[in-house]
């Protein structure tokens, strides 16, 4: 059993099975109001599936303060249950459910672009092509930022077609690591993915009053 | 049950706080601090605490357990900040409360940080039964509030705050004007300590006789910081060298003055010879002495909780839940978030009116 949350975009939490029955869905796609729902949603997840082996975090990108509460929701829950964490870019995530409606379909799906809102006129992209023998999205770019009025001359450098997304199935993301601990990899390091330093001014001498 | 074991966090600024007591007893406050991150901005950044806080909690949670001699299992409940604070730094801990709670299957108490500097004192063992009704004076980076307390779990009154800068912000906005480091509370007062007090007459804010009728025990702090400025500034124009000592001895001691002049007039308008000081400003040996000084003059009682209990920390968190729990009050819901404006009146936060709150063995001590 796999918890997955990740808050990202939207608020999700989902419970899976190690071989990819979902067996909780839950979800807010209000982009604020991360911190109010998690718990309920925690809850209601965590108690339609039996106690979980792993919990898998989707590490953004994402504005910064929703994603912390994924992030530090699911670290702390991890450490109440004595159970590891997985790493996942949230993107993966997104991908994979691109990747698997598409193969349901019939349709071959043409090299990608995950693309969010990065807030301050950016989005974030992520490229992939293709899934490969672990069932895994293959990752042709990290995430990167890009200003709005760049990204699409950027993918069609890529020659990436561009699928913009406004949430992220939890379910994906705990997919995404069943997959990659079946396969004994590792998708994402333990930092979340910022991309961006803190947004600082650094010091600068007191203004005269006088 | 015996005395409520709770495990308590804290992230409304810049200290990562993981406090464990039993009761009124403190088994564990470990406190992760970024504040040398903050110190090449010259004060607090959201961001920066924000992801310190992050990655702190984990390290400070197994290091609270391992010094409490506890394991999550043994907790009776969690507490967490709600707020007043910084917003984003609220959240880390208010996600990480909640996933320990859903975890554990314990219930969950949203408290008032504010509330908590106060419930700080009960954890001192030697200081004896708090007496109410008390004024409290709490003073801090992040805040400056004048409360008349009857009851720590349910009657807490805001009598004034700060209109603008906390007193701990603007030690470090004067400690900037004089090229001074941060933080900038204990570099003023180590260049206060040759300077004469009396040597400049700076501004004591909102303590004019036509202030008193609105503004009684609320403070500013602004008009200080700029007159502060303005004397440097005039000064350095006529090529004078500044006089670091005065200036930080002065600026201290109007702060000081403010400070413990509104906190002694609320006693004495209320009728209430008692004066619980908290916040980490409290650090500051002058404001110490002078509040002890006037105080015993004033026949009022002035208590101190320790200083490592007046910073922020978990264990005033964890305090306050569990003399909620021993007041017999449930527990919140899950559904709250983080309130970076969250009043003093509200000491619990989205209280459970359907949930029971855990029991605590008749008699047990509190
Ligand atoms: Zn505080």
């Amino acid at each position: 059993m796999i918890l997955g949350i990740d808050t990202s975009l939207g608020t999700a939490v989902a419970a899976i099975t190690r071989d990819g029955e979902v067996l909780a869905d839950e979800q807010s796609a209000n982009p604020l109001g991360h911190a109010e729902v998690i718990g309920d949603l925690l809850r209601r997840a965590t108690a339609a599936a039996p106690a979980p082996a792993h919990v898998a975090i989707g590490m953004g990108p994402g504005p910064f303060t929703g994603l912390r509460v994924g992030i530090a929701t699911a670290r702390v829950y991890a450490l109440g249950r004595g159970i590891p964490v997985v790493p996942v870019p949230s993107h993966d995530g997104i991908a994979l459910g691109i990747l698997l409606a598409d193969a349901l379909t019939g349709v071959d799906t043409p090299r990608f672009a995950v693309v969010t809102d990065a807030r301050r006129r950016e989005f974030a992209y992520s490229v992939y092509d293709g899934i490969d023998d672990d069932g895994l999205p293959i990752r042709i770019t990290d995430a990167a930022l890009s200003p709005r009025d760049e990204l699409d001359q950027r993918l069609a450098d890529l020659e990436a077609a561009r699928c913009d997304a406004t949430s992220v199935s939890a379910a994906m993301i705990a997919l995404a690591a069943a997959r990659a601990l079946d396969a004994g990899r590792s998708l994402a390091g333990a930092e979340p993915l910022y991309l961006r330093s803190p947004d600082v001014v650094a010091a600068h001498p007191p203004k005269r009053v006088s | 049950m015996d005395a409520p074991l709770v495990l308590g966090i804290e992230t409304s600024c810049d200290e990562t706080g993981i406090g464990i007591v039993r009761g009124r007893q403190l088994l564990s406050n470990t406190i992760a601090s970024s504040m040398d991150e903050h110190a090449r901005y010259g004060g607090v950044v959201p961001e920066v605490a924000a992801r310190a806080h992050l990655e702190a909690l984990q390290p400070s949670i197994d290091a609270a357990l391992a010094e409490a001699g506890v394991t999550l299992a043994d907790l009776d409940a969690v507490a967490v900040t709600s707020g007043p604070g910084l917003a984003g730094a609220l959240m880390v801990g208010v996600g990480a409360a909640k996933g320990l709670a859903v975890a554990l299957d314990k219930p969950l108490y949203a408290v008032n940080h504010l509330v908590g500097h106060i419930a700080a004192d009960i954890l001192d063992a030697e200081a004896g039964e708090l007496e109410y009704p008390t004024v409290a004076l709490l003073v801090s980076g992040g805040h400056t509030s004048l409360l008349l307390v009857r009851d720590l779990t349910s009657d807490v009154e805001l009598l004034g705050e700060t209109m603008d800068d906390a007193a701990g912000e603007a030690f470090d906005k004067v400690a900037r004007l004089l090229k001074l480091p941060y933080p900038g509370g204990p570099e003023i007062d180590r260049a206060a300590a040759s300077g004469d007090p009396t040597a400049i007459r700076f501004p004591r804010g909102l303590s004019r006789a036509s202030d008193m009728a609105s503004h009684r025990y609320d403070f500013s702090f602004s008009g200080l910081k700029t007159a502060v400025a303005r004397w440097v500034e005039q000064h350095e124009a006529a090529g004078q060298s500044v006089p670091v000592a005065d200036v930080a001895a002065s600026f201290r001691e109007a702060v000081v003055d403010v400070l413990v002049t509104k906190a002694l007039d609320a006693c004495a308008r209320h009728g209430v010879p008692r004066l619980l000081l908290g916040g980490g400003v409290i650090a500051n040996k002058r404001l110490r002495d002078v509040a002890l000084e006037r105080a015993e003059a004033a026949g009022v009682a002035v208590r101190i909780p320790p200083l490592r209990l007046c910073t922020d920390n978990g264990a005033m968190i964890a305090a306050l839940a569990a003399e909620l729990i021993s007041s017999g009050r449930p527990p919140s819901t899950l559904a709250f978030g983080a309130d970076s404006t969250l009043p003093v009146t509200e000491i619990q936060v989205a209280e459970d009116p359907d949930a029971v709150p855990p029991a605590v063995r008749p008699g047990a001590p509190a």
